[in-house]
């Protein structure tokens, strides 16, 4: 692929681009963010808000960023006194219909209008008259349409007819009476509707879930990988007070772009359980780590390993599981549980996937064996563990052929009536890991709260635990764990969390392999 | 010619000669009027030539922007392997323009006769007429004349027996004016919402159906036949005034003006002559006071710059304003400036698509502030906000209708500022102390915020 790249001077910094990039794009390779409304890197661009005027030298008219390609030896101002006037001027059109409700907006804290007016508009404002009103409409799905706070930037427009392909929204009306509009019987209920009120820069159309349950800057936010299914999207876990309460996409252009579906955004109650397994139990006795560790250990002795693991288990714990099953010579199974499939028509290979768990594809690598009802495969001799999962009540008969049980998982399995141990672990917002998607791309999540009582990081147990039955595995850290699984797993050959980052590797064997 | 009033003498009747005229609607009656011999002309030419000869004329635009059409026209590239489009914009809905409406009233096969040339000099095989949705009358002409015209092999798969394929197809807007910015038409006749689009790309690169795309006014299209069968020597001779400005044009006078309607003459005419000899002046008893000359979105000319002006694309430009669609627009003595610029201005924030945040809310914002100093309650900050908002208004958006509501409110108040400040004291203009009853309403309702 040759590129030709475009010198030009942006804020009297040099910029070299690809031709055909926008100078708002280009401006942001130098650290200049042009504030904009309507342009989104992830939409087709409308060039409507007119909020992203820049001076181009030579040029007789002030540029929309966003819809201005570079020119070679172009000199672009960002900051000069016609474009902050001409933005002034635009804020504060945007303003005079806006109701200054942001105490009772839930997107107060993270507002573009908001921002940008602080940034660079008016302290007043000198309209008079009377403002525009609508009332609040229910788009349905998880969209509520506040249409006094809308700018009419049309981003939501543009989501559903050019990535979702079903072109329910519209601008209704004209000139100051135009308005966002819904299709009549068509409710926003598509699979990746809900992106509209990401992509909203206001507070027109906010999330029926997460209406009134936290100010913006209320919230903590950590970087996660959602585990809704085998796409992997990366996402922002953000918490109020220890309890996740909003799932948001996070940008990474080889795996979601900047979308994610309604499925995993609104999959994260289960994060929040106060069910949880919170007490280490040696038998029926609540027990100190080491001795219920111990007599997980005690139980294994002489016994195989009969692993059912969790799909959406890290690749850390995976890989001890695996050193535990050829310990003991046992077999490692997991099972996918199947969903529809609901691509994003808009975006090439991103769909919400069939396979409903984060990491069949990890479990595979290491060695796990895809059975939908593993536990018909017990014998005797063989020590259940059941890794985070939940069978259905069906299979106690073939439990019942274990020589025992061992629970490690969040919660509770109704099918282990008496294990020989009982070791609770942290969910996948309370540690650090990482998962492999369906293209087999490792990448992280990391921990955004406390774990409950005295569950632990998954790793951690299960180090415990293969220490215990004699294969040293000596971690301090998630990262000291997939070091060792780096070494000794081809598939995640010269990996590291630092090589890793936040946006993940693609596996090469992985890679190749498709291609093969 | 002023129809329905009768041809003056100094006029120039080329386009308008047969207005009036039943008889000449008729293919028959058409033929008789010389007609589609300039298409049999230009079928035996190459499009190159008919593109030489139309720039040698000097032919400008007649939309507004004044355009030169050959030039335009050579930006298409016949024979480049993709569908070529010819749109003629029929669309005519500036405030005080109706000369497309009279041309297709009257002449509908000189319009058809107009498009066949011009697509076969764009190489298309195809052109839209876009006509206005409320142009009824126009609609019914345009589709009979056509009806006739393919009835003959005028148009067709073999176009005057040549072999060569030119249909042209009405199509009927829906009641938006934006729809006669040229983007927003191509939208609108693929079957969208009519917004304005983004240029670049210009229209021919990617135009109708992102093809490579003419469009041109009515007015403009008529003309060439006649450049085609007398020359475009004759054509260039036709000039008053500045030689970028050549030939004859249609202006469509109303208002406050003795003898309203139609009049063509050749550019760089003496306005003051055309506005008191050729229209007979003011009605008994008024005078004039301002002149918009080139429908809405002109600056407003005092009178002083108005009889100034000599009527082509640079005499309009060096006396204030623009020559535009030359629908020009009379206000004597007894009207109220600040009353009619908010009467332009609401006619600009109803029809504005609302995609710029400038024009959507600036237009309806200046129209509130206008409505509110007519009433009587406006400030002198109000003027300054006024102002302020029309620079931003001019220049920043995708298309020129904010510009266009910014026009007559800047040059209003630059031209009439007393007759506003006269609103905000509470004294009366002097101007628009007559007895209309738009000045008793104003006066009225200054009297009551006084007191």
């Amino acid at each position: 692929m040759s590129e030709t790249l475009v010198n030009l001077m942006i804020e009297g910094r040099p910029v070299s681009v690809p031709a055909g990039t926008s100078i708002l794009e280009a401006a942001k390779t130098a650290g200049i963010l042009i504030p904009h409304y309507c342009y989104h890197p992830g939409l087709p661009v409308a060039g409507v808000c007119r909020m992203c005027l820049v001076e181009v030298e030579k040029a007789p008219k002030l540029a929309p960023g966003c819809a201005t390609a570079v020119a070679e030896g172009q000199v672009v101002r960002v900051y000069s006194d016609k474009a902050l006037e001409a933005r002034k001027g635009v804020l504060e059109m945007l303003l005079i219909n806006h109701p200054l409700d942001c105490p009772i907006c839930d997107q107060s804290g993270e507002c573009e209008l908001q921002d940008y007016t602080f940034q660079e508009g008016r302290a007043d404002s000198r309209y008079r008259e009377a403002k525009r009103f609508n009332p609040v409409e229910d788009f349905g799905g998880d969209v509520m349409y506040v249409p006094n706070r809308c700018i009419l930037c049309t981003r939501c427009v543009r989501f559903m007819d050019d990535i979702h392909h079903d072109p329910v929204l519209n601008v209704s009306e004209r000139g100051d009476r135009a308005y966002i509009g819904k299709a009549p019987d068509a409710d926003l209920t598509q699979p990746w509707a809900a992106n509209v009120v990401d992509l909203c820069p206001v507070g027109a159309l906010l999330s029926k879930d997460f209406l009134n349950k936290a100010r913006a800057w209320e919230l903590d936010r950590t970087a996660s990988v959602c585990t809704g299914c085998s796409q992997g999207c990366n996402v922002t876990l953000e918490l109020r007070e220890q309890q996740v309460v909003r799932i948001r996409p996070r940008g990474n252009t080889n795996v979601n772009k900047f979308f994610m579906c309604d499925h995993g955004r609104m999959d994260y109650k289960w994060l929040n359980r106060p069910d949880r397994l919170e007490v280490a139990m040696a038998g029926d006795t609540a027990a100190d780590w080491e001795i219920a560790i111990g007599a997980a250990a005690k139980a294994l002795k002489g016994k195989r390993a009969f692993v059912v693991a969790n799909a959406s288990l890290s690749n850390e714990a995976l890989f001890l599981l695996k050193r535990l099953v050829a310990k003991t010579g046992g077999a490692g199974y997991f099972n996918v549980p199947k969903g529809e499939e609901a691509p994003l028509p808009g975006v090439p290979d991103l769909s919400l996937r069939a396979d409903r768990a984060a990491n069949g594809t990890g479990a595979g690598l290491l060695g796990f064996t895809h059975e939908a009802k593993p536990l018909t495969k017990v014998s005797a001799g063989d020590v259940v563990l059941l890794v985070n999962v939940d069978p259905h009540a069906a299979a106690a008969e073939s439990l019942a052929k274990a020589d025992a049980v061992i629970v490690i998982g969040t919660t509770m399995p109704g099918i282990a009536k008496s294990p020989a141990a009982v070791l609770p672990i942290a969910n996948v917002a309370e540690e650090e890991g990482t998962l492999t998607n369906l293209r087999g791309r490792v990448q992280r999540y990391l921990q955004a709260k406390a774990a409950p009582g005295m569950a632990r990081p998954s790793w951690f147990v299960l180090a415990d635990l293969l220490n215990a039955v004699g294969d040293k595995a000596d971690y301090l850290s998630a990262s000291a764990v997939f070091d060792a699984l780096a070494a000794s797993e081809k598939a995640f050959a010269g990996m590291s969390y630092d090589t890793l980052a936040l946006s993940g590797i693609e596996s090469p064997a992985v890679r190749a392999g498709a291609t093969a | 010619m002023g129809y329905p009033q009768k041809s003056h003498p100094r006029e120039t009747p080329v386009l308008s000669k047969h207005f009036g005229e039943g008889e000449g609607r008729s293919l028959d009656g058409w033929k008789k009027r010389g007609g589609y011999k300039a298409l049999e002309i230009a079928l035996n030419m190459t499009p190159a030539q008919i593109v030489d000869i139309v720039k040698a004329s000097g032919l400008r635009g007649r939309g507004g922007a004044g355009f030169p059409t050959g030039v335009k026209w050579s930006f298409m590239k016949p024979g480049d392997g993709k569908p070529h489009y010819l749109l003629c914009n029929a669309d005519e809905s500036e405030p005080g323009t109706f000369k497309d409406r009279e041309i297709m009233r009257w002449t509908p096969h000189a319009l058809v006769e107009g498009c066949a040339i011009g697509a076969y000099a764009i190489g298309a095989e195809t052109a839209y007429i876009y006509i206005r949705g409320e142009f009824q009358e126009p609609i019914d002409r345009m589709e009979a004349a056509l009806k006739e015209a393919y009835a003959a092999n005028i148009l067709g798969s073999n176009a005057m027996g040549t072999g060569k394929t030119i249909n042209v197809y009405v199509h009927k807007g829906a009641g938006a004016y934006i729809c006669g910015e040229e983007t927003a038409l191509m939208e609108s006749l693929e079957g969208k919402r009519g917004n304005p689009r983004i240029k670049p790309p210009f229209p021919a690169v990617s135009g109708a159906f992102g093809q490579p795309t003419t469009i041109n006014n009515v007015e403009t299209l008529v003309a060439v036949p006649h450049i085609l069968v007398n020359g475009a020597e004759w054509y260039k001779a036709m000039c008053l005034s500045n030689p970028k400005s050549t030939g004859t044009k249609l202006f469509s006078v109303c208002g406050n003006i003795s003898r309203p309607g139609n009049y063509e003459i050749v550019l760089g005419f003496p306005f003051k002559d055309f506005l008191y000899d050729l229209c007979g002046g003011p009605t008994t008893g008024r005078r004039f006071k301002a002149i918009i000359p080139g429908g809405a979105s002109v600056p407003i000319q005092t009178m002083d710059e108005a009889e100034a002006t000599l009527m082509d694309y640079e005499g309009f430009v060096a006396q204030g304003t623009m020559l535009g669609s030359g629908g020009v627009i009379v206000f004597d003595d007894a009207q109220s400036i600040p009353r009619q610029v908010a009467r332009l201005t609401r006619f600009f924030a109803h029809e504005s698509c609302g995609q710029c945040t400038q024009c959507r809310e600036g237009t309806s914002w200046t129209t509130r502030i206008l409505d509110r100093i007519v009433a009587g309650q406006g400030t002198y900050e109000d003027l300054d906000t006024l102002l302020e908002m029309a620079e931003n208004m001019t220049g920043k958006t995708i298309c020129v209708l904010s510009d266009s509501c910014a026009a007559p409110v800047v040059s209003g108040l630059q031209k009439f500022r007393h007759e506003f400040e006269a609103l905000i004291t509470g004294k009366r203009s002097s101007q628009s102390a007559g007895g209309s009853q738009a000045t008793a309403g104003s006066s009225k309702l200054t009297v009551g915020a006084g007191a």
